[in-house]
């Protein structure tokens, strides 16, 4: 049996806007992927440990509060402190279009903001790990 | 350190990709079992019910208490995949994220990948990879299941069945299948309308079904949302360890599932000498095509494929 494409989906931060989580976890899950939903008000550290117990290729944060500028870096760096900085981080939410390259530059490998085509995320996320796993 | 080693010393990380690699399957699979095969000391619990009885929150509330007698505990929550795409979404977690940080907790979704039964393919070497790792406990979750789905039992010491009340009448707790696996029987939901009713009768059905066996299955009422007889299920469920353990049934089970190894191992075997051997995949078209064209059967089909058949074992398999 082939390895499956897993993808934490996680919500770090204090808002409880989930619509767009669960419709990318199940948009996700139609493509083939297994994808593990954590549930509204993640730390980084919560999600960073389950990230290494689910042994995920993919961790999606999603924020709609504004605090991604803290905490989708915060993930990225407890990653790289717990020894897994292969782990592909990708964000989305209401992000301003002037933070993106801020996060990228933190390590954030791609950010979706509202009206990106779901195809453009699968995409992403089967060439990243095939990259990733070679 | 090998990877084995590290596995072995509690090392998370190798933990989970270990469970990757068994749910892969394939000769790094077998490799890494072999190695760490010896190593199973783990009591192990079944968690079982329908969709929505609450085994999740259940077992967040369990950990808790189980933390006073147990070391370290593993969950391995199985969520179903999609028959049509292999996708699934493992949602088991949301109810036990507060565990996520706790060192002696390790939480691991696990997908069903076509397997029926209520339980993933890999979930029984899964709960090698923890076992090896030290950890003393290993709660299993199934899927949401029927009246059938049966698999957890060959797996785990104590089965606790989870009922809630308004899934029918009296005789759906008659029925063969689920209802005679229980080693510990929940009624959950107690604060909802039904539950004492179905909680006597699944009392008097064990009662009649176990006779004057020397164990009868406890019935427990609890309730998540009231946080109560969290307490009584553990309790249970010792009390079940400490019978297996008096009566040589622990035993008698990891008999069972070495048995249950062996066989797997052996169809899987001669099923790849199958494919190998016979070339089934490029010859079934061919044997189809005898068959519709009624020129053979598959029973002739198979007599013929069986006299012709040299088995030198030691070359092909």
């Amino acid at each position: 049996m082939d390895r499956k494409i897993r993808v934490l989906v996680a919500k770090p931060g204090l808002d409880g806007h989930d619509r767009g989580a669960k419709f990318i976890a199940r948009a996700l899950r139609d493509a083939g992927m297994e994808v593990i939903y954590t549930g509204i008000r993640q730390s980084p550290e919560s999600i960073v440990e389950t990230a290494i117990q689910e042994d995920v290729d993919v961790i999606g944060l999603s924020l709609l509060s504004g605090a991604h500028n803290i905490l989708f870096p915060k993930v990225v760096v407890l990653l790289k402190e717990k020894n897994a900085g292969d782990i592909i981080v990708m964000g989305g939410g209401v992000i301003p279009e002037e933070d993106i390259s801020y996060l990228k530059e933190k390590g954030v490998q791609a950010v979706f903001t509202p009206g990106t085509k779901i195809g453009e995320i699968v995409d992403f996320i089967n060439e990243k790990v095939e990259k990733r796993n070679k | 350190m090998t990877f084995p080693d590290k596995i072995v010393n509690g090392d998370i990380r190798s933990i989970a990709k270990g469970i990757s690699i068994v749910e892969s399957g394939g000769i790094k699979s077998d490799d890494l079992l072999n190695k760490l095969y010896n190593r199973n000391c783990s009591y192990i619990i079944g968690v079982t019910g329908p969709p929505g009885a609450g085994k999740s929150s259940l077992i967040n509330l369990l950990i808790d208490e189980f933390k006073h007698h147990f070391r370290k505990i593993a969950i391995l929550a199985v969520d179903p995949s999609s028959p049509f795409t292999g996708g699934a979404l493992l949602g088991d977690r949301i109810r036990m994220q507060q565990h996520a940080m706790s060192e002696s907790v390790f939480i691991r979704s696990m997908a069903s990948r076509g397997h029926l039964g209520g339980i993933s393919g890999a979930t029984k070497d899964a709960i090698k990879i923890v076992s090896a790792a030290g950890y003393d406990l290993v709660i299993i979750e199934t899927v949401g299941v029927g009246q059938s789905e049966i698999d957890i039992v060959k797996l785990s010491d104590t089965t606790i069945l989870i009922l809630v009340p308004g899934y029918g009448d009296e005789i759906q707790v008659m029925k063969s299948g689920i209802m005679e696996i229980g080693e510990v029987f929940v009624v959950n939901k107690s604060d909802k309308s039904g539950s004492e009713k179905l909680a006597t009768t699944v009392k008097w059905l064990l009662k009649e079904n176990y006779g004057n066996k020397s164990y009868l299955p406890p019935v427990i009422l609890s309730s998540v949302t009231n946080n109560t007889g969290i307490k009584d299920i553990v309790k249970a469920v010792l009390n079940h360890k400490n019978y297996i353990e008096k009566n040589g049934i622990d035993r008698d089970k990891i008999k069972k599932r070495i048995k249950d190894d062996i066989n797997i191992l052996l169809k899987r075997k001669i099923n790849e000498f199958i494919q190998h051997h016979l070339k089934y995949p490029e010859n079934i078209e061919k044997w189809v095509n005898l068959v519709i064209s009624k020129k053979s059967t598959p029973y002739e089909i198979i007599r013929e494929i069986k006299d012709n058949m040299i088995l030198d074992v030691k070359e092909d398999i």
